[in-house]
């Protein structure tokens, strides 16, 4: 039998408890204790508080429990899908418990980011062990209590039962339960046991979303907070040279003015009356650096391209050779544009700064790194900043930039206030760090009739694809094959935005297959299983996508989709691709009504492992595919003199529900370790549907956003 | 600056403040009811969606000097309990994924539900265009509109 004392003061470090004045304790886990092993464990558990920690369960006399979801919420939904990997292995009924946002972490925690679709991926089975652990400390405890081996012992939902048929609640035993040493080797479900993960969970946070309550950044308010409205430079490449603030101030509701760098905060009593106060200021801008056009962008971006000023970031065999050899060379260029990302709650951020704290709420990807940044632009100590994270209205990668929590907290700093910065779409639109404009030459060599040599030049504005990137498909599929990139310095700010790099590049790789297999005369799916089957076994530990997981989908959307058996006047289009650790393949359906290609459907087949919450995840699909979509179809923010030509909606259009073709999900059955969904799915899209519009109309797009094209020619959109 | 006075969710509610302000600012900065959102300021996106007198309507472009007779609906007083259609179709779909834009898509669903309730997909989706979901969770905004015209339908009959 198991020995368990009572009480005992040894702790692992990664897990403390603390009793609650109102009944039951508080059990918090440091998720990532193998990055961070020396944490030492707290002389006086009275003093704990929850910011230590980065997972919690909160199990309450009642029985109730509630989990407090560590990283932020974007509409990504690991809000819900998180906690449900902690109450699964804790084992409680779902009903029994309620999810509260964590705050971060500063000292602990290694990764309280939304981005990358890692949060299921990252937190499976660290969240898993902080419940199967809180389990066994219950268990543990119940034992004592009865006097009996803890193997004896089993739970449902909440309920400890043992052999002699005595039962007692979680509630019942959390105290004693706080007092036990931290079992160790605890052994996780067997998927197949599963009764919280793969069920269709709703989103946590729905009854506050259709009730209206207060929830996201721009709802925060606090006594005594004021708003603020910052004009910036109107172009990329300016500076105020002059600025006259008095007809602001006499704007009413207004309360005071103040220049920061090249930018000037207005506080009001209101949000109104801070734009109003921004609009009456008068300033001057002069030219700082350059002024730069979409135009300049286009030719300095295909002159890179047609230059020899690359970095080689993966070369195999002998391209030049390749090509040399050649019978037929195919050679296509694939552009877009910069694309604004658009976040449907604009930027916000509320500041307190005082001397004794900064305190900070608001809508942020990155909690930790935006802290740090505070801290070192107010010359202050990292733990005199708190950040409280709120829901947010979209992230796409906005949000992983705190430029606008540090504008809150600068101008906080000076006006010695509480503030809250809101930005409108205009601001939110021309302040910048956009997905940067990229363009793409691919060329393929054909040899009697094999697919002999793959070359892939990228010229960017400001930053190229990095990491594993070129090691994706159809890398490790051709002997010879070969990924140069270039850039262009610009003074506009760029950034990621949702699926970075693979948001383009799927569509030009998968637009060129399209082509290879038309010029080749072979099946373009089965192009694209042929080539697959030469990565089968590769032995390329940079080749981290899995053939045979590509190959599923493909041959499942082929299947899914009636792919080539569609009734005459629909046409379709085939993508696949992996990014984010997902496979994915997607299959368009278009019509022509009135000469006008129309997506009608989607068929979207996804393999990410284990499906923690479907209901979520086919939101996640839908969307996903859908944004991409749209994205391809009117995305398109360009630049003249420095300045976005579009600010607002009017002029820049976003997909509407009656342009959204019906997304339909299939999951791959899967018991392998889940992978994200928050990206994947929007690579493939463009490139589904352009290959879909070209053998309805027998229009090949070639650059996004597709409408410009389609306007252009016969078929209008 | 003038007081107005504004008839909300059956509550009369004052407030001191310029008469050009949009009573989208009104209520969330002055009412504390942000429910209602912004989104772009120009009557685009529909986030800002409120009802007036029962119509649907941009609050971001009404002031507030012009909205004192009318009767004023936001997403917090669209039911008790909330028991409209809308969001009971709205939760048992499982709509939103950021929500931001919901309440706004809400208010006009439902306005559009009381004048119509065997709405076809193509009324549907002509009702709901003028609502931007960034996240694009269209599929299921047009599942939800459909579900509430049905059990608006039934209560009905």
């Amino acid at each position: 039998m198991e020995k368990v004392t009572i009480p005992s003061l040894s702790r692992r470090s990664f897990i403390r408890t603390s009793a609650l004045a109102g009944g039951g304790i508080l059990i918090g886990f440091n998720l990532f204790q193998s990055c961070k092993p020396k944490v030492a464990p707290a002389t006086d558990i009275s003093q704990l508080n929850y910011n230590d920690f980065n997972a919690f369960i909160k199990i309450a006399d009642n029985g109730m429990v509630t989990i407090f979801s560590p990283n932020p919420e974007i509409g990504q939904g690991v809000k819900t899908a998180m906690p449900m990997l902690i109450a699964e292995e804790l084992d409680v009924a779902w009903k029994n418990v309620q999810v509260s946002q964590g705050a971060l972490d500063t000292k602990n925690y290694t990764r309280q980011v939304a981005g990358g679709s890692q949060s299921i991926r990252q937190g499976w089975e660290p969240l898993r062990q902080t419940g199967a652990t809180a389990r066994q400390m219950l268990i543990n405890a119940a034992a004592v209590k009865w006097g009996v081996d803890p193997a004896q012992c089993k739970t449902n939902e909440g309920i400890i039962t043992n052999t002699n048929g005595d039962s007692l609640g979680y509630g019942e035993v959390v105290k004693e339960a706080a007092m036990l040493e931290i079992p160790e080797n605890i052994e996780l479900k067997d998927p197949k046991n599963f009764k919280i993960i793969g069920k269709e969970v709703p989103n946590v946070d729905v009854d506050k979303i259709i009730t209206g309550q207060s929830l996201y950044g721009i709802d925060y308010k606090e006594e005594g907070m004021v708003y603020a409205s910052v004009l910036r430079p109107p172009a990329f490449g300016k500076k105020i040279k002059d600025f006259d603030t008095d007809a602001a101030k006499k704007v009413s509701g207004v309360l005071a003015v103040h220049k920061f760098g090249d930018k000037i905060a207005v506080l009001a009593k209101d949000t109104w009356s801070a734009m109003q106060g921004k609009k009456a200021l008068k300033v001057t801008w002069a030219v700082d650096t350059k002024l730069e056009n979409t135009e300049d962008h286009d030719k300095i971006l295909l002159n890179l391209l047609n230059g020899k000023d690359f970095e080689t970031m993966r070369a195999d065999g002998d391209v030049k050779k390749a090509f040399t050899n050649a019978d037929t060379i195919i050679e296509r260029v694939y552009e877009s544009p910069f694309l604004p990302h658009n976040c449907m709650e604009p930027m916000n951020f509320f500041a307190d700064v005082t001397d004794d704290h900064i305190r900070l709420v608001g809508p942020i990807q990155t909690p930790a790194g935006t802290a740090r940044r505070v801290a070192e632009l107010l010359d202050r100590a990292p733990e005199d900043v708190s950040v409280d994270m709120t829901r947010m209205g979209g992230g796409f990668g906005r949000r992983l930039y705190g430029d606008f929590a540090l504008e809150a907290a600068e101008i906080s700093n000076i006006a010695k206030k509480p503030i809250k910065l809101v930005y409108s779409r205009e601001d939110d639109m021309s302040a910048g760090i956009y997905r940067p404009a990229i363009k793409y030459k691919i060329s393929a060599a054909i040899k009697d009739g094999k697919l002999t040599g793959y070359h892939l030049k990228e010229a960017a504005i400001n930053s190229n694809m990095y990491g594993l990137i070129p090691n994706f498909f159809p890398a490790g599929a051709i002997e010879n094959y070969q990924v140069d990139v270039a850039k262009y310095d610009s003074n506009i700010t760029i950034g990621a935005w949702r699926a970075p790099y693979t948001n383009f590049l799927a569509f030009a790789e998968q637009s060129f297959f399209d082509e290879l297999a038309e010029e080749m005369k072979v099946d373009r799916v089965q192009l694209r299983l042929d080539l697959l089957q030469k990565v089968k076994g590769t032995t390329d530990e940079r080749i981290e996508y899995s053939p045979e997981r590509l190959e599923t989908v493909i041959k499942t959307a082929v299947a899914k989709s009636n792919w080539g058996k569609t009734p005459a006047g629909t046409y379709q289009g085939f993508s696949a691709y992996y990014c984010h650790n997902t496979h994915v393949a997607e299959v368009a359906d278009v019509v022509l009504e009135n000469n006008k290609p129309v997506v009608k459907k989607v068929v979207c087949v996804v393999d990410c492992g284990i499906v923690v919450n479907p209901l979520g995840a086919r939101n996640q699909v839908e969307g996903g595919v859908i944004d991409g979509i749209g994205h391809a179809m009117y995305g398109d923010l360009t630049f003249a003199d420095g300045k976005p030509e579009h600010k607002n909606f009017d002029t820049y259009r976003l997909i509407r529900m009656n342009e959204a073709p019906i997304v339909e999900t299939h999951f791959i059955e899967s018991d392998m370790a889940p992978t994200g969904l928050g990206e994947p799915t929007l690579p493939p899209a463009g490139a589904a549907v352009a290959n879909a519009i070209k053998a309805a109309t027998g229009l090949r797009l070639m650059s996004q956003p597709f409408i410009k094209q389609l306007e252009n020619k016969e078929v209008l959109l | 600056m003038p007081v107005y006075k504004l008839k909300v969710n059956g509550q009369t509610l004052s407030v001191d403040a310029d008469d050009n302000t949009p009573v989208l600012w009104v209520l969330r900065d002055h009412f504390d009811l942000v429910g209602t959102k912004f989104g772009c300021g120009i009557g685009q996106c529909g986030a800002c969606t409120i009802h007036v007198d029962g119509v649907a309507t941009r609050s971001c472009l009404l002031p507030v000097s012009a909205a004192t007779d009318m009767e004023i609906t936001t997403i917090e007083g669209l039911s008790k309990n909330a028991s409209h259609p809308i969001q009971l179709a709205w939760k048992e779909v499982d709509v939103p994924q950021c929500g931001y834009c919901q309440a706004g898509q809400m208010m006009t669903a439902a306005a559009f539900i009381k004048n119509n309730t065997t709405p076809n997909t193509s009324e549907i989706r002509d009702a709901m265009s003028g609502n931007i979901c960034r996240c694009a969770a269209y599929n299921r905004i047009e599942k939800a509109v459909e579900l509430a015209a049905n059990k608006l339908n039934q209560s009905k009959t």
